[in-house]
């Protein structure tokens, strides 16, 4: 194990091509964000022996993105180091809590070092498979030339932390590039110190949109609005509930002195609700003009948005639209987690009061299936602090559950401080709800499926002509959320759709066949090949033993 | 116009990689998508059924809008893949990502229908 834990660790800057071991353990966790982060360290510090996988080159997660960092060979194995490191560079820059994510990085730096913790990063989960009792994980490099340490993990126990991204609401003009998810725009900024546009609208709802905008806006941009389609009086109802969480107060001040600062407009029950090309550069036929040219540079790409206020229920109100030259579009309508592997494994999922799908789990973090729990934005999206509350929790039950001593005091503070977040978090969805009538800004071309070009037309067909009453039916007849992204882009605004055609809301029978995807992630055909040509006969594909293991629980 | 934030570390290092056969150099430790980005190209891939390009949409690896083929291997998440010095990029733009030619923008999707 000393072997493979050195292989594996933080510090091996130098790719070694060597043949990808099939790991043993007794914890694997999956997802080194808030909640994978903590719960690894958490279980290691418990003495459990584990693998922490993840898909990022370097822990933190979505929430905790920063610049690759320097010198990893020389910083990762002693905490000083680290702590030198990170002073002398700006890698928090822009971060709130970004000691908790120093500290526990530290730890896990130092499990690695002991060999308590095989680090695989640049790894995703393609494949949940359970033989017996046992969990395994069929893995695949990040890209293609990601250097592929470990093929599979087999793990007794299996904490699931793969979080969310963001949800998105289809919009006449999205798919023009300069349009990005709001995530997406951060992710560049925090990761890159790249700048996606020079002149930018941020759109949709939600307490994201203003971090986003602020680090734009300090990035050098221009932030020509926020578009809230909400209202304020959603924020205000929730003064209680911040003064109950003391670091969102002083979160939301902060945000709000930039926006002055920045001289951001922040406009609610306010919509973008459609996107322009640049008007020198018309779309039709400019794809065919440009690959004639060679001029990529010089594509099709956003020039404006048509901004409309919006009732109460999200209907744009006639004749108040007004046109605004922007060359970058962030959006985002709140967060979906990513619930394939929960899905995979058998766990029961619900809807959430903020209308996505999550995994259900008792009120510590274990889920429906013996031996999987889970924890994070899985479970409901909550923030980062609950994330790594939930992560260390999900991870003291497993010692509890295994007889290990374990501080009850400590419990029942995180029980404390995660009921007090998730209160916060429900108030916070209840006042950035999805607008009921967002569909009304569609028109019948704008594409619900990005992936498989499909449009709004001909799931309304698939219904209105077809027959089709449940997002199943709609998906296998117009391959909406049947292309590269497997709907994780497109499922939600699908169910939706398909349930307003129905004239109800949405249900977690409608929202689940657009989550569950046959393989967590794309592989290439050789490696199903190869799983094939291995023993597989005490293994069933997506999760099918697994969720016969919590039936008979 | 897209490119650096203001104020980010200019670091002295590059490396040097190519696009349709265009150098351009960019910052060690970015992702392809970031150094496309910073030197202002925003779309690399053209969709088989419309035609329409496509940039980074996600940015995070969930969307795989910015497919991107880097050093012969297609279908590579542009937001997530690290630059190296040498890195070839080739865009989507061609005649296989119309649907016209071997369409290698399709190997993936036997496998996740």
């Amino acid at each position: 194990m000393a072997d493979v834990s050195a292989a594996t660790s933080a510090d091996d800057s130098a790719p070694v091509r060597r043949r990808p071991d099939d790991l043993h353990t007794e914890v694997a966790v999956v997802g080194a964000g808030p909640a994978g982060l903590a719960a690894a360290v958490t279980a290691a510090d418990a003495g459990f022996d584990v693998v922490l996988v993840d898909a990022g080159q370097q822990p933190g997660g979505q929430y905790w993105r920063h610049p690759a960092e320097v010198e990893p060979g020389q910083a990762a194995n002693s905490a000083s180091a680290a702590t030198a490191a990170n002073e002398k560079t700006d890698e928090g820059a822009g971060h709130h809590s970004w000691l908790t994510f120093s500290m526990l990085r530290s730890r896990l730096r130092a499990h690695v070092a002991a060999g308590r913790i095989r680090y695989v990063p640049n790894h995703q989960v393609w494949l949940l498979e359970s033989v017996g009792t046992a969990s395994v994980l069929r893995l695949t490099g990040t890209w293609d030339a990601a250097p592929l340490r470990a093929r599979s993990v087999t793990a007794e126990r299996l904490i699931l932390c793969p979080g969310g991204y963001d949800r998105q609401l289809p919009i006449p003009g999205w798919t023009l590039p300069g349009v990005m998810a709001a995530g997406g725009v951060q992710a560049l900024i925090k990761g890159n110190r790249t700048l996606a546009g020079r002149r930018a609208i941020v759109a949709g709802t939600g307490p994201f949109l203003l971090p986003v905008a602020t680090a734009l806006a300090e990035a050098g941009a221009q932030v020509v609005a926020i578009c809230e389609a909400n209202s304020p009086t959603g924020w205000l109802k929730n003064v209680r509930g911040a003064v109950q969480v003391p670091g969102k107060a002083v979160e939301a001040a902060e945000y709000a002195a930039s926006l002055m600062r920045h001289r951001i407009p922040y406009r609610v029950r306010t919509g973008v609700t459609e996107i322009h090309p640049a008007a020198d550069q018309p779309a039709a036929d400019q794809a065919a003009a440009d690959q004639a040219a060679g001029a990529a540079e010089h594509a099709e790409r956003v020039g404006a948005v048509t901004v409309t206020r919006l009732t109460a229920d999200g209907t744009p109100i006639a004749e108040s639209g007004s046109r605004i030259d922007v060359d970058l579009v962030a959006l985002g309508w709140g967060f979906t987690p990513s619930l394939e592997l929960v899905l995979a494994a058998g766990a029961h999922t619900k809807k959430d009061v903020d209308g996505s799908l999550v995994a259900v789990v008792d009120d510590r973090m274990r889920s429906s299936v013996p031996g999987v729990s889970i924890a994070g934005e899985a479970t409901g999206i909550g923030g980062a602090m609950m994330a790594v509350h939930e992560g260390e929790l999900a991870a003291l039950t497993l010692a509890a559950d295994s007889g290990r001593a374990v501080s009850s005091r400590r419990v029942t503070t995180l029980l404390r401080l995660i009921r007090r977040e998730r209160a916060f978090a429900v108030s916070m969805h209840l006042a950035n709800p999805v607008p009921q009538n967002w569909a009304s800004w569609l028109t019948d071309q704008t594409l619900l499926c990005r992936c498989e070009e499909v449009p709004v037309a001909a799931v309304r067909e698939a219904h209105d002509v077809l027959g089709a009453t449940e997002p199943r039916t709609v998906k296998a007849l117009t391959r909406a959320g049947m292309g590269w992204c497997q709907g994780r882009v497109c499922g939600f605004a699908t169910a939706e759709l398909v349930a307003s055609c129905r004239g109800r809301a949405s249900r977690a029978e409608d929202l689940r066949p657009m989550a569950k995807r046959s393989l967590a992630v794309p592989v290439a055909l050789g490696e199903l090949a190869a799983l094939s040509e291995r023993d597989t006969s005490s293994a069933k594909m997506e999760g099918g033993t697994p969720s016969e293991r919590g039936r008979t629980a | 116009m897209s490119g650096q934030c203001d104020g980010a570390a200019d670091s002295a290092d590059r490396v040097e990689i190519s696009f349709d056969g265009t150098p351009i150099s960019a910052r060690p430790g970015t992702t392809v998508g970031a150094a496309l980005t910073d030197a202002g190209i925003r779309s690399w891939r053209v969709t088989r059924i419309g035609g329409t390009r496509r940039g980074i949409f996600c940015g995070i690896g969930v969307c795989f809008d910015c497919l991107i083929t880097v050093d012969g291997a297609p279908n590579q998440r542009a937001c997530l893949v690290p630059v190296a010095d040498g890195m070839r990029l080739v865009s989507d733009t061609g005649e296989a990502a119309r649907g016209n030619g071997s369409g290698n923008d399709n190997s993936g999707e036997d496998a996740h229908g």
